[in-house]
């Protein structure tokens, strides 16, 4: 076959761990995998964090990052094997016929640099095409990439252009020395959803316009069905399905595959409100000490007794300074919030501790937090003992039922978070919440740093917990997917202010705000030819433009 | 643990035995720390006519191997009771500093400030040339001089570790001070303050020796080897070695401490394993 650009032949790929306390392992991450990508078509690698897909994406540039080894296999490239390339042949390879774009864009970028010189800068090196000729292709790159004005568009430094922009301006830099292959690493995953949908069409445009193939590494399937051609999925480092889009999506034939694509079916019927409001914030303002910008303003949401409350907008809205000053941590400046029929001290130290214990918080990274130097049984244990003088047998005995309410069992009350999953930390922050008996918990952003299957899990055991303790959670989120399965009823912000209010049925049923109807409009779906269909018919230009 | 360096394992093993010797120096020394036993500047067993004292005796007939053993106990008792006291006040405040924050923490980051711009030794003989000298004293002295090092470093690792989100969640919980200082900050800062433990004592030593020498430091009857090159010093010109031995001690002590001090410092701050688990 003579159009095959990158031919992939079992690949193997090694790393060397260091276990404290023990010698260092030579350990196997990618055991053998396999694919072709012909010329001009878009592969899209997906997994979870773990499964080797950025690591496969690299060694088609024959790359292995922070001590990875490749270990066996063959990579060819125009039907060289670049695995047994010397540096000189790696050197004119990389930058020229293979380039990379990185997930994020703005630590990529040298900020002491204006941003043509650094999209021209390997052009340049390999001798591609003069000054002039390059930055011309890079202003014909940018207009492409629908960065506004192109002509002066290059002159700016990195911190005057949004995430948005960079990231469409890392794509006209790998573009700029016309490669063969590009390989994109999680190009959109850092921004936020109505951005994404931007520099996710972007992207496309600009792999038709040019004919370039392209790798393209993501955890979201509903992205990577918008860009590819075929997909393969992958997890533990070996292959479970490869296939074009329309088969992954319509009929996935593995296990694995069938549980990601249907990963956001919760099905959760709304709950009407019903009696006093457990959690009441009224006309709420607040801003950052020493700033003179309101964060927060004018805001009033209510919440039922067990029942969700899902607070939804992109980073910057104001969601989580809402859940601050819920909690106390930034005293509003106007307005107030009454709890359970008692009006909350705006300040945290005097509020009482009935008040403390029955709200309780979750947060988004599981890992920082849990002090990694306290056990599973102390994490859970703590509340226990502060709220409720458990000690001993008894404290233990009741940290043992929580972990079998979160589905944790036993074997984990005596281990340290540091061995533990992503999802089991965040499940033992559950489980602390759960220890004080709340009436309410704050989920910030809980499920957001967890992959797909993962996520779903947490959300359901939320959804369960919520059924046989009848707490309430107020869940923070830019996530709408998660909305749509775990919400009682919706506040959509935008740029601190409650853009849309109301029961779950009513706020996703038109007609909407031109911002709730952007909102809802960029969240990936899993269907082929999505992207096309929104934006022919969206109203509102998203703030990454 | 699977290796020890070289360095770190001599470091380990001179150490050890200072510290054996400092615990039993009533059993091992062979006469008393006062007792007159011979002539003045006997020979020591290197000389070309050794004496029948090992490393001969002092300015004033003393047998200056038994005073070495009980000078070691002085110098290494009081250096560890001015580690200990540093630390405790140190560490404490430091943390205190960084979990309230605001008017507190700036009150006190000066008062370091203040104290820490003066030379401490200077500082040290001014307060000691006006109070009795005392063990206790001395102790209390230098350690309070030294916890201003140890303030700084522990409140520049309390900071890192007070904004994230277990030291939060402890606030929101209701937690008093002490418990976010003694059980969330103090177990994640640990491994730079052991590793500090190592070179506060070391300065201790070198801070009590050179008191001592000065005359400020421990007072006869009680000796340390400070004091003993103190003692000796006029024998140097004589081409007598009396004062180089406890010099030599000194500087024994300070490098195997330092070893040991170096090797975990260089294990808590590798990013391969170590201070993760």
């Amino acid at each position: 076959m003579p159009d095959i650009l990158l031919d992939v032949r079992n690949l193997k790929i090694g790393a060397t761990v260091y276990p404290p306390g023990e010698a260092p392992q030579d350990i196997e991450i990618v055991h053998g995998v396999s694919f072709t990508l012909e010329k001009g078509k878009v592969l899209g690698l997906i997994g979870e964090s773990g499964a080797g897909k950025s690591t496969i994406g690299l060694s088609s540039m024959a790359y292995g990052r922070g001590g990875v080894r490749i270990t066996g296999g063959e990579v060819f490239v125009n039907g060289r094997d670049i695995l047994r390339m010397r540096a000189a042949g790696l050197r004119a390879l990389r930058g020229h016929e293979v380039t990379y774009v990185a997930q994020s864009a703005a630590a990529a970028f040298n900020p002491a640099k204006k941003i043509m010189d650094q999209v021209i800068e390997t052009t340049l090196m390999h001798g591609l095409a003069s000054r002039a000729e390059a930055e011309k292709r890079a202003v014909t790159l940018f207009k492409k990439l629908g960065l506004p004005n192109p002509e002066t568009f290059g002159n700016r430094y990195p911190h005057q252009v949004s995430g948005g922009q960079l990231q469409r301006a890392m794509t006209a830099m790998a573009l700029c020395p016309e490669p063969d292959l590009v390989v994109f690493d999680e190009p959109t995953t850092a921004l936020d959803v109505t951005t994404q949908i931007d520099v996710l069409a972007a992207i496309k445009e600009a792999i038709h316009a040019t004919g370039v193939a392209a790798l393209y590494i993501t955890h979201d399937l509903a992205v990577v069905a918008q860009v590819s051609d075929d997909i393969m999925v992958l997890r533990h480092g070996k292959t479970v399905e490869y296939g074009t889009v329309s088969q992954i999506i319509e009929t996935p034939k593995e296990e694995y595959t069938q549980a990601l694509v249907s990963v956001h079916a919760i099905l959760h019927e709304e709950k009407k409100p019903a009696g006093e409001p457990l959690l009441k914030v009224e006309n709420v303002t607040a801003r950052y000490k020493g700033t003179k910008f309101d964060v927060l303003k004018n805001v009033s949401v209510e919440l039922y007794p067990g029942q969700t409350l899902a607070v939804v907008g992109e980073s910057g809205s104001g969601k989580s300074t809402l859940a601050r000053a819920i909690t106390g941590l930034l005293p509003p400046s106007k307005g107030r919030i009454s709890f359970a029929g008692r009006e909350l001290s705006a300040e945290l130290k005097d509020r009482k501790r009935e008040d403390l214990r029955e709200l309780q918080m979750i947060y988004q990274m599981a890992d920082v937090a849990m002090n990694p130097r306290h056990t599973v049984g102390t994490i859970i244990g703590r509340p226990l003992e502060f709220y409720f003088g458990l000690k001993g047998e008894a404290k233990r005995k009741r940290v043992q039922e929580l972990l079998d309410e979160i589905e944790m069992g036993k074997g984990f009350i005596d281990r340290y978070p540091a061995e533990l999953s992503g999802g089991q930390k965040q499940r033992v922050c559950i489980a602390r919440a759960l220890a004080a008996k709340p009436k309410l918990i704050i989920c910030d952003e809980v499920t957001s740093a967890l992959d797909p299957l993962v996520a779903a899990g947490i959300l359901r055991l939320l959804l369960e917990l919520q059924r046989i303790e009848g707490v309430a959670y107020l869940f923070i989120t830019h996530d709408l997917a998660t909305v749509k399965s775990i919400a009682d009823s919706i506040a959509v912000m935008y740029q601190g202010a409650v853009q849309r209010y109301g029961g779950k049925t009513d706020v996703l049923t038109p007609p909407f705000d031109d911002y709730t109807d952007l909102l809802l409009s960029s969240v990936p779906e899993m269907k082929l030819g999505w992207l096309e269909h929104v934006l022919a018919h969206r109203r509102m230009e998203s703030a990454g433009n | 643990m699977s290796r020890i360096p070289v360095s770190a394992m001599i470091g380990l093993i001179l150490t050890a035995a200072f510290f054996l010797t400092a615990i039993f120096a009533n059993v091992i020394a062979p006469y008393g720390l006062n007792q007159t036993v011979g002539d003045v500047w006997e020979t020591p067993f290197w000389s070309a006519e050794p004496s029948q004292y090992l490393l001969g005796t002092d300015n004033i007939g003393r047998d200056l191997l038994s005073r070495m053993i009980y000078g070691c106990q002085i110098t290494i008792f009081l250096a560890t009771a001015a580690t200990i006291v540093s630390f405790a006040t140190g560490s404490i405040l430091g943390f205190t500093a960084a979990v309230l924050g605001g008017w507190v923490d700036q009150v006190m980051s000066r008062i370091v400030d203040l104290f820490m711009s003066l030379p401490s030794l200077i500082l040290a003989l001014v307060i000691l040339s006006v109070m009795q000298v005392t063990l206790p004293v001395l102790v209390i002295v230098i350690g309070l001089l030294d916890s201003t090092r140890v303030y700084r470093l522990s409140r520049a690792v309390a900071v890192d570790i007070v904004v994230m989100d277990y030291v939060e969640a402890a606030r929101l919980r209701g937690e008093g001070t002490r418990w976010i200082v003694l059980r969330e900050i103090l177990p994640n800062a640990l491994s730079p303050l052991v590793a500090e433990l190592g070179l506060r004592f070391i300065f201790a030593v070198l801070f009590i020796s050179t008191l001592s020498f000065l005359g400020l430091g421990v007072q006869p009857p009680l000796a340390d080897w400070g004091g003993m090159v103190k003692e000796n010093k006029e024998g140097l010109v004589y081409g007598i070695s009396a004062a180089l031995v406890p010099a030599i001690a000194i500087a024994a002590l300070a490098i195997s401490v330092n070893l040991v001090a170096d090797w975990i410092l260089n294990r808590t701050t590798s990013l391969k394993g170590g201070r993760g688990a």
